[in-house]
């Protein structure tokens, strides 16, 4: 039953069927990001108090949500590495990490450069989401330093997977932060259970911006994924056959 | 599953509940320095601190701004729709600033008169264009 899970466990099946598979996400990630970026900057209208400030939306919603997207990743194949000593849920745990702290950093910054103009301050040390927000961040860093200080690869991923496992507590901590306590970020406008306080021609771009941001994180992953794999079978047959077959070619 | 991975699996679990438990409490326990600022309900409540500087936040009264000729000075009401506050400030205001929206100033309580430092607007979670809010703003007033 499980045997299409264990077979795609394989590092040698995966990377040849990935292979095949990440280029076409790239390639329709940046489409949708192509059309979205157009879409939402040149023809959703402008909002009625913000005027064109708001369409930062268009790339800060994004970004956040790919974050703790990058984290949900890096947490769960973190724990399916430490449970199942599966070596390719420790390399996608270990790809995910560099790409999830860029996405923190991007939604950090470009909220800081809304916030200025239209609350009046780049950064409020006391608002929860913002606090939380920095704080994956440097979860992201934490789980790269301390996998790279440790000589035993192996070692490391263990030890360093932990250090995920738990983290994902912070998750549901930002997303809630602007419910649970009185915060300057604003509440949810469109995961919640009511109607999206947007409307629809706004809503639209934004929405392929979130899925073609969702992509270009796989694809980014998926990318990475594969020299983690090298990387980390370079003393078997099977990679130095690839090569072998490639320089034959 | 094998006996190895049942005890990791139990251990992930057991760490996972056991920080769990542990930052729901420290919240809990920082509950109100995890408040970005206080409602004038909690101020008249006599949650907010009374000598200290804290953060008063609510929505600004309709009508309400009045600016001192030749300064910077403004003094307006902010409201929880239930209790409301007299706020005095000079400075230059955020873009959002205005009657109606919600905002949030830094400052200390003086008798009943909150004097702000600093005053930030706080932009509420909804968008739309010009023409919809037009619209609503219309219906809303058919409705009084």
């Amino acid at each position: 039953m499980f045997n299409w899970f264990y077979r795609l466990g394989s590092p040698p099946h995966f990377y040849k069927l990935n292979r095949v598979i990440y280029p076409w996400i790239g390639l329709i990630s940046i489409l949708l990001i192509i059309i979205g970026s157009i879409w939402g900057l040149a023809f959703a209208p402008s909002d009625y108090l913000q005027g064109d400030g708001f369409r930062m939306i268009y790339v800060h919603v994004p970004s956040a949500y790919v974050s703790m997207l990058a984290y949900i990743v890096l947490a769960i194949s973190a724990g399916i590495g430490f449970i199942w000593r599966m070596k390719l849920a420790h390399a996608v745990a270990v790809s995910a990490a560099p790409f999830g702290a860029s996405f923190t950093l991007l939604a950090l910054i470009t909220g800081s450069l809304w916030g200025k103009p239209m609350w009046g301050t780049y950064w409020e040390w006391g608002d929860a989401r913002l606090l939380f927000e920095l704080l994956l961040f440097f979860m992201f860093l934490g789980y790269i330093l301390l996998h790279s200080s440790f000589e035993d690869p192996n070692r490391g991923d263990r030890v360093s997977s932990i250090l995920a496992v738990v983290g994902i507590i912070n998750i549901p901590i930002i997303h809630y932060s602007v419910e649970w306590w009185n915060t300057l970020h604003q509440g949810p406008t469109i995961s919640k259970l009511d109607a999206p306080s947007i409307t629809i021609d706004m809503l639209l771009p934004l929405l392929v911006m979130i899925f073609g941001f969702t992509l270009f994180f796989f694809f980014l992953l998926l990318f990475r994924l594969q020299t983690e794999i090298l990387i980390r079978s370079s003393n078997t047959q099977w990679v130095k056959s690839l090569f072998m077959d490639n320089a034959n070619d | 599953m094998t006996p190895s991975r049942k005890q990791r699996l139990f251990l992930v679990l057991f760490l996972v509940t056991g920080v769990i438990a542990s930052v729901t409490f420290a919240l809990k326990a920082f509950q109100n320095n995890m408040l970005f600022f206080f409602s004038p309900s909690q101020v008249y409540a006599g949650e907010a601190p009374e000598s200290r500087v804290f953060r008063l936040g609510g929505m600004v009264v309709e009508e309400s701004i009045k600016r001192e000729a030749g300064s910077l000075t403004v003094s307006f009401i902010v409201t929880d729709y239930a209790n409301s506050i007299p706020v005095l400030y000079t400075g230059v205001l955020p873009d959002l600033f205005a009657e109606g929206q919600g905002v949030v100033a830094r400052g200390q309580l003086s008798d009943d008169l909150f004097i702000a430092a600093e005053v930030l607007a706080k932009h509420d979670e909804n968008y739309m264009p010009p023409e919809v809010a037009e619209a609503l703003r219309i219906s809303r007033e058919a409705q009084k």
